[in-house]
């Protein structure tokens, strides 16, 4: 078992909608993405997220992809027309969700 | 039948004026049938537009028209290459008095203009349509605009009858594309699986160089030539919708399977319902494959019927947004930074609720509660730049925290250097369906 960061092994990209964030993920290798599926739950990026308080995180697959895409409700303080932050797209959320570790065996 | 080419000039209102070039070129070089796609419209500008159409009723257009047009319009006219703009943004109609300037000013023969119409509903019947689905939250005495996101009919519409520029408001981006591939292959409205290909290779395009290298690079790991000169993209559409994604000849960037996935799903929720007006998109199944350098076919996408409404976006007075920020360096340099956050609470915190980021420590991440930061432990960074932010439904207690911020270069801790403080109003949205029989579309030559 090798603790590895996500960053190693997939790269990501956010977009935002209203309150919402999307951010895929993506598998640079096919063989990386059952790990991905296994580890890289809604609960773990819930977890991840803590931070901007998600109220719910949704995954759906694409395994043609090897990739999956996440949506994050409600992390954005209202969106680019209500959030104070710099970052009011949440752009740079998805090198966030690339600090995550997973387990490779 | 040839394959149709479609370039993207602009992915945004701001983006790069000399990006269209290289793609006009490209298309010309490499003959067939062509068009060339602007999208100028975030959905926040085209709210502002019609606060400026508001003092200058001339204007409300997309403000670097004539620059993104001026280096390509003759080669377009004389290639016979449509062009394809939500550059009309808020005045449509403006923008195509705008275009026909344009074209007397370089010699050339008066385009034929088509204007799409009817997505805009700020007027007194739009705005009475728009409550009636708005019962809670629409508030006249803030109302600015609302519009409705047409589809690509009415754009296919107006090439069929010989547009050579086709100058929309509010549509979906996608359908900036769509429109071209329907007039070409006369494609009906329930053909879905082909109209949701194309749409999806609209939404590849519609961000500009994002699908060829931009936003995605990332040194030593995901790695960009000429990023400087990056390409921006060309879609071959196929009779049955799928596409295969290139970029201009002779530049920068990157076309990869890689960068056509991270672009396939951005701004996506369910990949199974990509909802545009002219079609439900499903990119569950989608398969993505290199063929070629800088070419990448996408296909797999089906598609499902339309849904009986289109979005609405209305836009309201969201008052006034102030940051100020100061940067402290050297020993303690994050002390003093917090030291200032901490003066500036007691000044002004029972005015609005303040967000403190400290840039260089932790400014992103967090949430405007500002409870990470809080509950970090203070660092020996030695370059730290306090930002102060805050909103307020009236413009005079934004003045008087800005203020208050600019008092800490006498009145605060020591060292505070570099204070720069900015204001600018809000605009705040409600979205909202409507059945799409009651937001009829037309299309006016000018």
């Amino acid at each position: 078992m090798a603790e590895i960061s996500l960053y190693d092994i997939a790269h990501a990209r956010t977009g935002d909608k209203g309150n919402h964030a999307n951010i895929s993920l993506i598998a640079y290798r096919e063989e990386d993405y059952p790990l991905l599926v296994e580890q890289v739950t809604p609960e773990v990026v819930s977890a991840h997220f803590g931070a901007r308080h998600p109220s719910a995180v949704r995954r759906y697959l694409l395994p043609h992809l090897s990739a999956m895409n996440f949506v994050l409700d409600n992390v954005l303080d209202g969106g680019v027309n209500d959030s104070l932050n710099l970052d009011m797209h949440g752009k740079s959320l998805s090198f966030h969700l690339l600090t995550l570790n997973v387990q490779r065996t | 039948m040839q394959t149709l080419a479609v370039g993207c000039g602009a992915g945004f209102s701001g983006d790069r004026v000399d990006a269209a070039i290289p793609v006009v070129k490209t298309l010309i070089a490499r003959g067939g049938p062509a068009a060339l796609m602007f999208e100028n419209l975030a959905e926040r500008t085209l709210a502002h537009q019609h606060l400026i159409r508001r003092a200058h009723p001339s204007l409300g257009y997309e403000p670097l028209l004539e620059q993104e047009l001026r280096p390509i319009l003759a080669d377009c006219m004389q290639h016979g290459i449509p062009i394809i703009g939500n550059f009309g943004a808020a005045n449509p109609q403006g923008a195509a008095q705008r275009i026909v300037q344009l074209a007397e000013q370089l010699g050339l023969p008066k385009p034929r203009i088509a204007v799409v119409q009817g997505d805009d509903l700020s007027n007194a019947q739009g705005r009475a349509l728009v409550k009636q689905h708005l019962p809670e939250g629409f508030d006249d005495a803030r109302f600015v605009c609302a519009n409705a996101y047409l589809g690509a009919f009415e754009i296919a519409q107006a090439l069929k009858e010989g547009a050579q520029i086709v100058v929309t408001g509010r549509v979906a981006d996608p359908s900036l594309l769509l429109g071209p591939a329907i007039a070409h292959y006369q494609w009906r409205a329930t053909d879905w699986d082909a109209l949701a290909g194309a749409t999806m290779a609209g939404h590849l395009l519609e961000c500009g160089a994002q699908v060829s290298g931009g936003y995605f690079a990332d040194p030593g790991k995901k790695d960009v030539p000429g990023l400087d000169n990056v390409g921006f993209p060309i879609a071959e559409i196929f009779p049955d919708g799928s596409c295969v994604v290139s970029k201009a000849d002779d530049t920068g960037g990157l076309v990869d399977c890689r960068t056509v996935k991270e672009q396939l799903l951005y701004e996506v929720h369910d990949p199974a319902a990509y909802i545009t007006p002219d079609v439900v998109a499903d990119i569950s199944q989608a398969r993505v494959e290199q063929v070629g350098a800088n070419r990448v076919r996408l296909h797999g996408v089906k598609g499902h019927p339309r849904t009986a409404t289109l979005k609405v976006l209305a836009y309201f007075d969201g008052g006034w947004l102030g940051e100020g920020e100061i940067s402290y360096a050297g020993p303690n340099a994050e002390a003093r930074a917090r030291l200032a956050m901490d003066v500036m609470q007691k000044r002004m915190g029972r005015h609005m609720p303040l967000r403190f980021d400290l840039i260089g420590i932790s400014s992103i991440l967090g949430d405007d509660q500002g409870r990470m930061l809080t509950g970090m432990p203070t660092t020996r960074a030695t370059d730290v730049r306090l930002r102060v932010a805050a909103k307020h439904a009236q413009r005079a207690p934004i003045d008087l925290l800005l203020q208050e911020l600019t008092a800490l270069w006498t009145g605060g801790p020591a060292g505070g250097g570099g204070v720069r403080v900015a204001k600018r109003q809000r605009l705040s949205n409600l979205a909202c369906l409507i059945p799409r029989e009651q937001i009829p579309a037309t299309v006016q030559f000018v």
